[in-house]
């Protein structure tokens, strides 16, 4: 399969903690990759580095290579900012724009960009891929604070879509909600699938296993074990793996 | 001792000492507001607030051009500090942890604490001296100098508040950081920056030192920007001084109307703060 998201031995520090060790990883375009590992382990490094929001961080630096598409789109030429129009993001905590409506919040990357287009067209194809438009169709102008924990984080995946990226990265994005509110994300991603290629990281080794096509464990900030998803969890080569998704430490 | 009647007691005197404190705090506030009540209320009326000042033995006569000159020099120092003032905060905010930042902050505290006679001076020193005359601009100017630091300060604070995750939603989408700043941050602070903002016109309106010698006074109307203007605070100050029982009289109805220009400013503000989507 075509490699859509290439790492080639991607370091990070936050001052003189080095955070990541040397990972290299491929990601198949419309795939689902989950990053499994007990806490402090560099899964959120990790992700952040993807689309470049750990070099925000005061004190933070990385090295390697990222290549998305076989264009190396951490060079230093390139800007953050097309990148992360390409590489978008879902956070662990659900952080809608309080001061917008749900509308505006769904078309926030294009109005803040000043991107014209047709927003209700948009807001509805968005919020439909989100699965949230049923339940929100009536109150677009409220506001998004007006919203359930489970509803705001799929307003914020509707409002990464709707920047159109070809890659997803998503921050334990169901680690603060319900099971129900959880399986619908989780629905979600199966189907986002289609169009986009996601990568997710898990505190949860059933949702793990639920959703990815493939499965990286870290451990201290190293890259343990890297394969397909049902090897990872049936058939681990490296004992650590293997405690782990069995639950004997982390 | 730990008995429920002896916690309820413990609990009822410190609620009725709670009370009575506040009691002892409204009392400056409420004595004020009835003495400027009472002696304004008399002289209210509607030429006072359209008519300019009467010359001394005349009656009649009204405060309008000092009500339109205090919202003239206002208004510019309002041009001039809250581009500043918020400015500064946001930068402070965002970039200011670096020694300029710190630099920054000791100035404004200062700044803060410098007395507004002395802010006059300045704004003498730096706006009327160079244009030779008296102007609404060195008001301005003065009352501008005033406004920034605790704008800054304030906006600074306020900005910092609001919630590092929003930035990274915005910074996520391909915002870059300028944007972030502006549209995003700003915007999320906005309702507090409002307030900020009036509260310090509130303050700047009721000053009288530095309007003083910048702004001077002016017996008529005026809306050019380098002449002398009147004020409501330097015209009270001149009827509170002057020998004349009437004129008394008009500094009181003047006060009035000051504390409801300034009140209904800061009201304004809260509705205007209030009026957001839900």
């Amino acid at each position: 399969m075509r490699p859509k998201v290439e790492v080639r031995s991607l370091n990070a520090w936050f001052k003189a903690n080095h955070a990541l060790r040397n990972v290299s990883l491929t990601v198949p375009a419309n795939t689902v990759l989950a990053i499994i590992g007990p806490s402090g382990c560099g899964k959120t490094t990790f992700v952040r580095c993807l689309n470049r929001m750990h070099e925000l961080v005061p004190g933070a630096r990385q090295s390697g290579n990222v290549l998305v598409d076989g264009q190396d789109l951490h060079a230093r030429r390139v800007d953050p900012v097309n990148l992360r129009r390409r590489v978008g993001m879902v956070f662990q905590r659900a952080n809608p724009f309080p001061t917008m409506t749900i509308f505006d919040n769904v078309v926030a990357g294009l109005k803040l960009n000043g991107v014209r287009g047709d927003y209700p067209v948009l807001v509805e194809k968005s919020l439909r891929q989100a699965a949230l438009w049923d339940e929100v169709k009536d109150r677009l102008r409220h506001s998004a604070i007006s919203l359930s924990g489970g509803q705001q984080q799929r307003l914020c995946i509707a409002r990464a879509l709707a920047v159109d990226p070809e890659v997803l990265l998503m921050d334990e994005p169901a680690s603060a909600l319900d099971p129900i509110a959880t399986a619908r994300i989780e629905e979600l991603i199966r189907e986002l699938r289609e169009s986009l290629t996601i990568v997710i990281v898990t505190h949860n080794m059933q949702q793990a296993a639920r959703v990815s096509d493939s499965t990286a464990f870290f451990y201290m900030g190293e890259l343990i074990e890297h394969g397909s998803t049902e090897q990872i969890f049936t058939n681990p080569r490296e004992s650590r793996t293997e405690d782990y998704v069995t639950g004997k430490f982390g | 001792m730990n008995s429920l009647a002896a916690r309820r007691a413990v609990n009822w005197i410190m609620t009725g000492l709670c009370a009575l404190a506040l009691a002892v705090a409204l009392v400056p506030l409420v004595s004020l507001l009835w003495l400027v009540i009472s002696r304004g209320f008399a002289g209210l009326s509607w030429s006072f607030f359209t008519a300019i000042p009467a010359p001394v033995g005349e009656t009649g006569g009204g405060v309008g051009n000092a009500i339109a000159g205090t919202l003239y020099i206002v208004g510019i120092a309002c041009a001039i500090g809250v581009p500043l003032g918020v400015g500064a905060g946001v930068y402070l905010a965002e970039r200011g942890d670096t020694r300029l930042g710190d630099a920054i902050r000791f100035i404004a505290e200062v700044l803060s604490g410098v007395p507004s006679i002395v802010v006059g001076i300045v704004a003498y020193g730096l706006v009327v001296i160079p244009m030779r005359r008296f102007s609404a601009l060195a008001g301005g100017v003065a009352l501008a100098v005033l406004m920034v630091p605790t704008l800054a300060r304030s906006t600074e604070e306020l900005v910092r508040l609001v919630p590092h995750a929003l930035r990274e939603a915005s910074l996520a989408l391909g915002v870059p950081q300028w944007r972030t700043s502006l549209r995003v941050v700003l915007r999320t602070a906005l309702g507090g920056i409002m307030t900020a903002i009036l509260l310090s016109v509130a303050r700047a309106s009721g000053e009288t030192a530095p309007l003083l010698f910048t702004s001077l006074n002016n017996q008529y109307w005026n809306w050019r920007a380098d002449q002398p203007t009147a004020s409501l605070t330097v015209q009270i100050f001149n009827y509170a001084v002057s020998p004349y029982n009437e004129w008394h009289d008009k500094a009181w109805t003047s006060a009035l109307i000051l504390l409801l220009l300034v009140g209904s400013l800061a009201l304004a503000g809260r509705l205007v703060a209030r009026r957001r989507v839900r």
